[in-house]
């Protein structure tokens, strides 16, 4: 096998593994990052973020319950900042759900919810990806028969080279002061 | 074009190491020990091919050295943590010719998916696992029976230094498989959907707020012991941790 011929295979199959660019570091996401589609249509990678944080949640939008919390939570951490550190923050959404969560129906719950771009990006990976995304995240999830999702709720914090800085489960209630002092320190 | 390209990727794998076979796992009615709340009852199980023995050594040699990534000292910590392959001799080579033939451990979900992958497959869903692991040499569901389960149990009693046997040397149940109990723990797809709590008293208070939705998970069968220790052990589990006793086999979906 040739070494052309090597890198070829390795491409057509390993569809989920990026090419990241030199220099980035040997645990950031960006060496792995799944492609993804936004609510725009338009092709989406964790790394089109590179050079910023972001903070990453999985989701799907017709969870009635935890759902509408998480996006209030990571609203409550973006209010703590003041509006320089906000602008420099990123947010990414990612669908546990791409069968149903189309890019109109993503488009329709940053609309409702008033997740505008640039900070907010609502994204669907291919299903194929769904399970490695989360498990880089560290998000477990079981589709339920009803078509709901038992699903871990975190938020994750990305910093500018794609590695995980902090993680909070905590949803409900005041942002969680240590991964709001992270976000901050992940701004600096 | 795309699965002759596949075929003309894969066929220089096949030069290294001969994949294990696959057998197929005919549909059935099935009812999973654990209990799910959205889902009770017995459910079909759609018809599948599973790998007749785990994966081995050497030919997870053969799939490191074509894709190189995966190399211990090339992966990256997101995808294997503290452990990946460190059994073997060298970064793509198993540390004996015994341990080529016995089952790959160390490895992570990640990889052991990736692996699927390349060979055109996936990693079992527990139900496929548990649906085809209910099995003796003759029936395709012997849970029932008080002797086979003690036979199960009987591994876990027994040290974990015990050299590894070879990948396949078991005795076929029902369906051809080998090897499901009794050698290694095996990965399956969505050992992070499990959910279940390591501890079973507190199934009776599932924490609501980290979890959305309903669909708590209890144990419908406190007797399948040694199912219920797969279960906790694989939802114990990082996607990037490895163990010296699991490993993996794959499935494909018949068409």
């Amino acid at each position: 096998m040739n070494a052309l011929h090597r890198l070829f295979c390795l491409l057509a199959l390993a569809p989920a593994m990026a090419v990241a660019a030199a220099g980035t570091p040997p645990d950031s996401i960006f060496r792995v990052d799944p492609p993804m589609t936004d609510a725009r249509m338009q092709h989406f990678a964790l790394e089109d973020r590179r050079g910023h944080p972001q903070i990453v949640s999985m989701f799907y939008t017709s969870c009635a319950f935890t759902c509408p919390m998480l996006i209030d939570a990571i609203k409550g951490v973006r209010a703590e900042l003041d509006p320089g550190e906000r602008a420099r923050l990123s947010i990414t959404l990612v669908t546990l759900d791409p069968a149903r969560d189309t890019p109109a129906k993503l488009a329709r719950t940053a609309h409702e919810r008033d997740l505008d771009p640039p900070a907010w990006t609502l994204a669907a990976p291919a299903a194929r990806d769904v399970r490695l995304l989360a498990g880089l995240l560290g998000i477990r999830y079981r589709a339920l028969a009803d078509g709901d999702f038992n699903h871990t709720t975190a938020l994750i914090l990305l910093d500018a080279e794609g590695r995980i800085v902090a993680r909070t489960e905590r949803v409900g209630g005041r942002p969680d002061p240590a991964f709001v002092a992270a976000v901050r320190r992940a701004l600096q | 074009m795309r699965a002759a390209l596949l075929l003309a990727c894969l066929a220089p794998l096949a030069a290294l190491a001969a994949e294990p076979g696959y057998v197929r796992v005919p549909a059935g009615q099935f009812a999973t020990v654990l209990a799910y709340e959205d889902a009770p009852g017995p459910r079909r199980i759609d018809a599948f091919e599973m790998m007749a023995r785990p994966v081995s050594n050497a030919d997870f040699q053969a799939f490191v050295r074509s894709h190189p990534q995966w190399r211990r000292d090339r992966v990256s910590p997101l995808l294997a943590g503290h452990g990946y392959l460190e059994h073997w001799a060298t970064r793509d080579k198993p540390a004996s010719g015994a341990q080529a033939g016995q089952p790959v451990t160390h490895v992570s979900w990640f990889a052991a998916s990736a692996y699927c992958s390349a060979q055109g497959a996936r990693l079992p869903r527990w139900i496929e696992w548990e649906y085809a692991a209910a099995a003796d040499e003759r029936r395709r569901d012997a849970r029932r029976d008080p002797a086979w389960r003690e036979r199960i149990l009987a591994w876990y009693a027994e040290p974990a230094t015990r050299p590894l046997p070879a990948s396949g040397a078991g005795a076929p149940n029902a369906y051809g498989l080998r090897d499901l109990h009794g050698v290694v723990w095996e990965w399956t797809d969505d050992h992070a959907s499990l959910l279940v709590s390591a501890d079973n008293r507190d199934q009776g208070d599932p924490d609501k707020a980290r979890f959305c939705g309903a669909g708590a998970l209890s144990v419908a069968d406190r007797e399948q012991y040694a199912v219920l220790m797969r279960v906790a052990l694989l939802s114990s589990l990082e996607a990037a941790d490895s163990t010296s006793l699991l490993g993996f086999r794959c499935v494909k979906d018949v068409r």
